[in-house]
């Protein structure tokens, strides 16, 4: 083995730590909802390659309105998924589109997109 | 003319009791403007009538936050179709940006590709400057990659962003590799030569990729469109316009959207009906096949509800609206099928594992393999090998089969399911019902009708039957009881002339009193004629013993005080039953029956249709115990009932079959809904669950396979024994192939039909 392989196998085993590392461990930010005079709870979340933010916290009995902006023509994200409380909605490019629900309990529940590709959850608390 | 006042309707939040409904309704009502408002606490709802000219949706709503409620901002209110619409046409436009993209790239593929070949042809490598071909190819790649492949790279940048990895990573950083390469080698050459290395350029390959992965993606989007067409169709029923008959008489054609409830609509003969009602006046025949599967079209008179989009055939009749809008039957079965489409099946747990950490294990294998090889191969050709392997390791790799392999399918099977009249309610009803091994049906309403009719009329010895049955129904036309109807029926089917009856009196819990031809006639039960002090004589006596011998249930007649004949009521048994109920046997599945009724009755009904096993004399409450006790002995029980006086045991079994009595169905009652009162709806349902978990599995199996084997290939593991290397553009080829074939797999259930008798 020469310097160069030697150079590329540090350098190719740094970068698969950092790809596992930069996907899989690296903590996200949360975002809360925001409640509206009406006590429900509002979050405007942005998807354009991913949902932003894809980690969102509501409280559980109140009614939460997810608003979608399609922030791109990307066919990946066109379409939405809540499977937990069987919503299935297309999200029109360059639109917000309302997602209205009722978590009734606390728990872990994901939305992704039509193949499940881009993920985000929501945390009901 | 616009009408002068408009409606709004409101969401209305925090309402805790009726009287919170009241206070918002008078609030409400006291806003200057508003002519009418009424709320409903049950749906939260608050309609209101007002002069555009004096009141607006806002003032409205801080009429009612004044009060101390709330509005619940709603989704804007054009009707599911409109919407469809334009994100129809939204995916129209995206196809055609799609297709020409793609055909840029195919074009400039096909150029590429010959050029590149010179290379290998020594005669012309000689004539040609090597370093002017490596430019003109790269000008050549430049738009593939900036226009048609631009997606990609924004696609995977915005994705990376968010810590998120998804296909177009793969192809971004395989095909970004690729491009990179050649570039250097286009721009330095004089480096790689010093490294003893051929300045090789691989714009074919880039080129290549990305026209197929396109290629793919275009076949992808036409077969999508069409794992929705069920849906579409059914959201095309919705008529579009209703001709509302005004309080003056005045026929006004309008659009369906300004229809109100209890307009008056008029549908003529080949018109479609326009929304809910019910019919006042005038009778006809209507298809309701789209709303139902049932072919054959339902007769409607006044009284009977008839259901928007179905079809108005023989005659013409006016009915009252009694629902409009989200609340239609249409538009409630659209919902139903949309979010079974959007729930996701057990079954696919282990592929929503897999494709969440899919891509960057993907990225990291190639990382990997690029590592291996460059550590590996001769020096002189590692870092080409290593390159090539790393590009083909992210190009065929393919998340795509293994998220479209359950959606798509279940997307055409509950699709498939509504046309013929089969709701299933979410993805895991779907797969829980192919499971099934015990199907239990609760009698009545499913093998029989579940109303009665008259099986039975025994005369007196001496009596005239076909008089005495004009007498009969002469009193019980005048009845509304459900037994009175079944007569009424009964002496029609025999033609039985109309006689006038006069002092008519319902007696409850007893029977009916009337006059016909001067003589006082009772009909109804024997506490009826015992309170008259009416004795029976022996042989009607012993014809009515005969009777509730077979658990009927028996009317007595009496007439001028002389007890004159019986009859029998009972539930019959459908036409279609014992043959459904045969089909489902032989698809290997055992029918147990489960009734009320006594013993006899039980096994009088159970021989007719062919069942074996039945459970009698089971009361109402202990329905869902049966179901636990077949599931105690290990099976998957498929209960199938009205949903109305079973939905405990529709609830206990694994999944609930709810028969609805034509189209009056509650469609949140259970599992799977059948529309048709027939139980072939039942082997639909099995049938349609089998071959979709059937699909499923192929898809699911396929995608695995796919990817399992594919990567290792591409990462050059058949080399060391067999010298076969997988090109980065074949791996193209495979890619795109794959997804393109789990669809079209999904897409054959298009072509399922049930089985019939």
């Amino acid at each position: 083995m020469d310097l160069t392989a030697i150079i590329v196998t540090l350098a190719g085993l740094a970068l698969a730590a950092l790809v596992v590392w930069y996907f899989f461990l690296s903590a996200r930010p949360a975002a809360s909802a925001v409640s509206t005079a009406s006590g429900g709870q509002q979050v405007a979340i942005t998807v354009k390659g991913g949902y932003s933010p894809d980690l969102i916290e509501v409280e559980r009995g109140r009614p939460v309105q997810l608003r979608f902006y399609r922030d791109e023509e990307n066919s990946c994200s066109e379409e939405l998924l809540l499977p937990d409380f069987g919503i299935r909605r297309d999200l029109p490019a360059f639109q917000t589109t309302l997602v209205e629900l009722l978590p009734r309990q606390a728990g872990t529940y994901e939305f992704t997109c039509g193949m499940g590709m881009l993920r985000g959850r929501l945390v009901v608390k | 003319m616009e009408p002068a006042t408009r409606t709004e309707t409101l969401d209305i939040e925090g309402m805790t009791c009726a009287s919170c409904a009241s206070f918002v309704e008078k609030s409400l009502a006291r806003t200057p403007g508003v002519q009418r408002a009424v709320v409903n606490f049950a749906t939260e709802k608050a309609t209101i009538d007002y002069l555009p000219a004096e009141a607006s949706p806002a003032t409205l709503k801080e009429a009612v936050v004044k009060a101390g409620y709330g509005v619940l901002e709603r989704a804007p209110d054009t009707s599911a179709a409109d919407r469809q619409a334009a994100i129809d046409q939204q995916k129209a436009r995206a196809y055609r940006t799609l297709r020409r993209r793609f055909w840029v790239a195919a074009g400039l593929a096909l150029l590429i590709m010959p050029l590149s070949m010179l290379m290998l042809w020594p005669a012309a490598m000689q004539r040609v400057n090597m370093q002017a071909l490596n430019y003109g190819l790269l000008v050549l790649t430049l738009p593939v990659l900036l226009y048609s492949g631009r997606e990609f790279y924004v696609s995977a940048w915005n994705g990376f962003r968010h810590r998120a990895a998804n296909m177009d990573t793969l192809i971004a950083v395989g095909t970004g590799a690729a491009f990179l390469y050649s570039l250097a080698a286009t721009v330095v050459p004089g480096w790689f030569t010093r490294q003893g290395l051929m300045p090789e350029v691989y714009y074919d390959t880039t080129a290549t990729i990305i026209a197929l992965i396109l290629l793919g993606k275009l076949l992808e989007l036409r077969a999508k469109t069409r794992t929705s067409a069920a849906i579409k169709a059914l959201m095309g029923l919705q008529a579009k316009t209703a001709r509302v008959v005004r309080p003056d008489g005045q026929e006004v054609d309008v659009p369906i959207g300004q229809v109100q409830l209890n307009d008056i609509v008029l549908v003529r003969p080949g018109e479609k009906v326009a929304t809910d009602g019910l019919i006042e006046e005038g009778h006809s025949a209507v298809d309701e096949a789209m709303l139902t599967g049932e072919s054959l079209p339902v007769e409607k008179r006044a009284g009977d509800q008839v259901f928007g989009a179905t079809l108005n055939k023989t005659g013409s009749f006016r009915f009252r609206v009694t629902k409009i809008g989200a609340d239609t039957l249409l538009s409630q079965i659209v919902k139903l099928v949309e979010d079974a489409q959007g729930s996701r099946a057990p079954i696919q747990r282990l592929a929503d594992k897999v494709s969440a950490v899919f891509v960057p294990t993907v990225v990291v294998i190639a990382i990997l393999t690029f590592v291996l090889w460059f550590d590996l191969a001769p020096v002189e050709s590692r870092l080409p090998l290593a390159l090539v392997s790393f590009v083909a390791v992210l190009i065929i790799a393919c998340p795509c089969a293994l998220g479209l392999a359950t959606p798509t399918a279940i997307m055409v099977g509950t699709g498939k399911g509504a046309e013929h009249g089969v709701l299933i309610r979410s993805a895991e009803a779907l797969e829980k019902a192919h499971q099934v091994n015990t199907v239990l049906l609760d009698k009545t309403g499913t093998i029989t009708r579940g109303e009665p009719a008259v099986t039975d009329f025994v005369p007196a010895p001496g009596q005239d039957a076909a008089a005495l049955l004009q007498v009969v129904a002469a009193v019980e036309r005048q009845s509304e009881h459900p037994l009175a109807e079944a007569v009424v029926r009964y002496a029609d089917a025999r033609g039985a002339t109309q006689l006038p009856a006069t002092g008519f009196q319902a007696l409850e819990g007893k029977g009916a009193q009337a006059v016909v031809d001067g003589q006082p006639v009772l009909i109804g039960n024997f506490r009826l004629l015992d309170e008259a002090g009416i004795t029976l004589p022996p042989a009607v006596r012993q014809a009515a013993d005969a009777l509730l011998a077979q658990a009927q249930t028996v009317l007595y007649v009496a007439v001028a005080g002389q007890a004159v004949g019986v009859l029998g009521v009972a539930d019959t048994v459908r036409d279609t039953s014992a043959a459904a109920i045969r089909r489902l046997q032989r698809m290997g599945l055992e029918v147990v029956m489960m009734t009320g009724d006594n013993p006899l009755t039980a096994a009088q009904v159970a021989g007719q249709v062919g069942i074996t096993r039945y459970f009698a004399e089971v009361l109402p409450a202990d329905k869902a115990g049966k179901v636990k006790e077949l599931q105690a002995e290990g099976r998957v029980v498929a209960m199938v009932g009205d949903g109305i006086n079973d939905a405990p045991a529709l609830a206990q079994a694994d999944i609930g079959l709810a028969m609805g009595g034509g189209t009056d169905v509650a469609l949140e009652a259970a599992g799977i809904t059948l529309m048709r009162s027939d139980l072939q709806g039942v082997v639909t349902a099995i049938e349609l669950s089998r071959q979709t978990i059937r699909i499923i599995r192929q898809n699911l199996f396929f995608a695995f396979v796919y990817n399992t084997l594919g990567i290792p290939v591409a990462a050059g593991l058949l080399y060391p024994f067999f010298g076969i290397l997988l090109s980065p553009m074949l791996a193209a080829g495979a890619m795109a192939l794959s997804s393109v074939s789990v669809l079209s797999n999904s897409l054959r259930l298009r072509g399922f039909s049930p089985a019939k008798n």
